[in-house]
């Protein structure tokens, strides 16, 4: 499903070069659930970003699917962050004018899907994380737990082969964190493939599978049983 | 996403910042606004002036003394004594000009008139027989001047209706009253129709007497301001032109035309003339108001500039969804145009409101030009377009983890 081969990532400022990405190789099969962990300036977003199509390896390949993503072009990528992954973001990233309905419509938009089947869908996603209650509550209205139920609704909505989330939980307090994680336990034993990029140990533990990222370099893949 | 749904976000977004947009918008309030006004004022006035040259006749020929010049600019023509009562005597009995039907003669000067405790300074006509004929004028009471009046210097009056009402009030029929002229007692015979007022040369506000009259008893002078002439129909006009002016020339002892101390022009000269000042005036106001549109479509291109800089995360996330570079551009493009579309529709029903008020309260016929309505429509559109452009662009060229990033 996902086949990374010795991706670097370079980044040069003012000279200075640093090496955010080094020879990363790993592969990801469908319906995994694992967790990327390592301290900050590991690397971690980076990748994440690379796994994301949001931007591009300085070296290295990047299958997914069975296609190399690595060389396509900026309207290819944008079809791709459409269609094959679903973002969760630590800062949810909704727009705040639009009600938890609308957001969760917009990649549908983008995917070219008709209005109707829209809303359908977008209704049926917000069900599935808890909230058919709050369709037509603004951003502002909700908790930043359901604010991150939305986000997730939002990832889901144009069945992506895998859903990324970056330190989904970083802004939750304990209790709401929780129920994100077992949100995300459910959609991988409902099928999905989830990767997770945290600080969090808790939820290292549920993943089942554990990549360790240091300096760039990943330092230990390990399954949890 | 369809248009129609990017159509209905771009709406929604302005809405929200609704202060900014109206602010936005004024520059092309206003822009349209007074291209609008100034367009139909432009044309209303050049209408006005278009009717009232026809109101003359399409077969009149007008001799004025001084040099070839604008036929229009009556006040040039005031200082010149080059014409004189014989020369209009000259052109009727002349054996050589057989295009022309009728002469007439004319000399004004601005004097007082007073009847009782009522005075009022206006223009006197010295006029000769033919005079009312020529131009058209008609009278709801009395007679007007004849020529026997003119051969015998009688001391009688015509006056318009608003001399009427200034001297003797109203529901009063002057006939047969006498007033003062220039301290010079005169018999009103007749009351010429209303032809309306519009602005300059009001011919409502008129007293005509006999032009031998005005010559020597009001005013001491032996020279004229007009000859009238009416060729005997529309085709003959070039030819009456030229048979006057070589007539003209002889009894003045000019040996060519360029040396001519008078000027033949006929209403299609005057027309042009015209036509010309007005529409020279209505393109450069209209130039200057389509600067404020420019300087409304530079305000625009800055306030879109400050959305997309306040939307980076929006625009970043967009892309992280799927948006492609052409529908950013798209959607920030249809922002601005919306914007401006909004202010144009505006700026027409402004534009539209000011010069009929303009036009009513000036008495010029009211024709609001539909052409300058749909154009400024499309204008509006096309500043939208082009002032929007770069805004869109620098959005769409926002590479997506940066702008994400952005605070």
């Amino acid at each position: 499903m996902i086949e990374v081969k010795k991706l670097s990532k370079t980044y040069s400022n003012g000279g200075v070069e640093t090496q955010a990405l080094v020879d990363v190789s790993f592969k990801v099969e469908k319906g995994e659930f694992v967790a990327i962990i390592g301290p900050s300036g590991s690397g971690k977003s980076t990748l994440m970003h690379i796994l994301g199509a949001l931007d591009k390896p300085t070296s290295g390949e990047y299958i997914l699917n069975g296609k190399n993503v690595e060389n396509m072009k900026k309207d290819e990528l944008a079809e791709i962050r459409n269609k094959e992954i679903g973002f969760v973001f630590q800062s949810y990233n909704l727009l705040p004018r639009m009600s938890s309905l609308k957001n969760v419509m917009l990649p549908m938009a983008y995917g070219g899907i008709p209005k109707k089947e829209r809303i359908k869908k977008a209704e049926k996603m917000l069900k599935v994380v808890g909230l058919e209650d709050k369709l037509r509550s603004v951003p502002n209205q909700l908790s930043g737990g359901q604010k991150q139920r939305v986000a997730i609704a939002r990832a889901l909505t144009m069945e992506p082969a895998i859903i990324l989330a970056d330190e989904p939980t970083g802004n939750l307090p304990t209790n709401q964190s929780n129920e994100i994680i077992s949100l995300f336990e459910e959609l991988n034993k409902n099928g999905h493939t989830v990767i997770i990029i945290t600080h969090n140990d808790d939820i290292a533990k549920k993943a089942r599978r554990v990549l360790t990222l240091v300096d760039g370099r990943i330092v230990s893949d390990q399954k949890n049983i | 996403m369809r248009l129609i749904e990017i159509f209905e976000e771009s709406i929604s977004v302005l809405k929200t910042n609704g202060m900014r947009t109206a602010l936005s918008a004024l520059g092309i309030i206003i822009g349209i606004g007074s291209v609008i006004t100034l367009m139909t004022l432009g044309q209303a006035s050049q209408q006005s002036v278009k009717n009232r040259i026809q109101s003359l006749g399409s077969n009149l020929l007008i001799v004025r003394p001084g040099a070839q010049r604008s036929g229009f600019l009556r006040g040039s023509a005031s200082g010149n004594t080059t014409l004189k009562y014989s020369d209009a005597k000259a052109i009727e009995a002349s054996q050589r000009i057989n295009t022309i039907q009728k002469v007439a003669a004319e000399y004004s000067s601005r004097t007082q008139l007073v009847y009782g405790r009522n005075n009022t300074n206006i223009q006197v006509s010295g006029v000769t027989g033919e005079y009312f004929d020529i131009r058209n004028i008609t009278l709801t009471v009395g007679s007007p001047i004849t020529e026997q009046q003119n051969q015998n210097m009688e001391k009688v009056v015509v006056l318009g209706p608003t001399v009427v009402e200034d001297l003797f009030g109203t529901n009063v029929n002057p006939i047969g009253k006498s007033i003062r002229i220039n301290g010079t007692s005169f018999t009103v015979v007749g009351v010429t129709k209303s032809k309306g007022s519009s602005g300059v040369g009001n011919s409502d506000d008129i007293a005509y007497v006999p032009l031998q009259t005005a010559q020597k008893v009001l005013f001491g002078v032996d020279y004229i301001s007009t000859i009238y002439v009416t060729a005997k129909n529309d085709d003959l006009m070039e030819a009456a032109q030229n048979q006057l002016g070589f007539l003209l020339l002889e009894l003045h002892n000019k040996a060519t035309p360029s040396d001519a101390d008078f000027t033949v022009s006929s209403q299609a000269d005057i027309l042009e003339t015209a036509t010309e000042v007005t529409s020279t005036f209505t393109t450069l106001l209209t130039g200057i108001a389509a600067i404020s549109l420019i300087v409304g479509g530079i305000g625009i291109m800055n306030i879109m500039l400050v959305t997309v800089t306040e939307r980076t995360m929006e625009i970043g996330l967009r892309m992280s969804l799927g948006a492609k570079s052409r529908t950013i551009i798209t959607q920030f493009l249809t922002e601005a145009v919306v914007l401006t579309i909004t202010g144009g529709m505006l700026g027409v029903l402004i534009g539209v409101g000011a010069s009929t008020i303009i036009t009513k309260a000036m008495s010029l016929p009211t024709a609001i030009s539909y052409q300058s309505i749909v154009l400024s429509v499309v204008v509006s559109c096309l500043i939208g377009i082009i002032f929007g452009w770069y805004p869109a662009y620098k959005a769409s060229k926002l590479q997506p983890i940066e702008a994400l990033r952005y605070e």
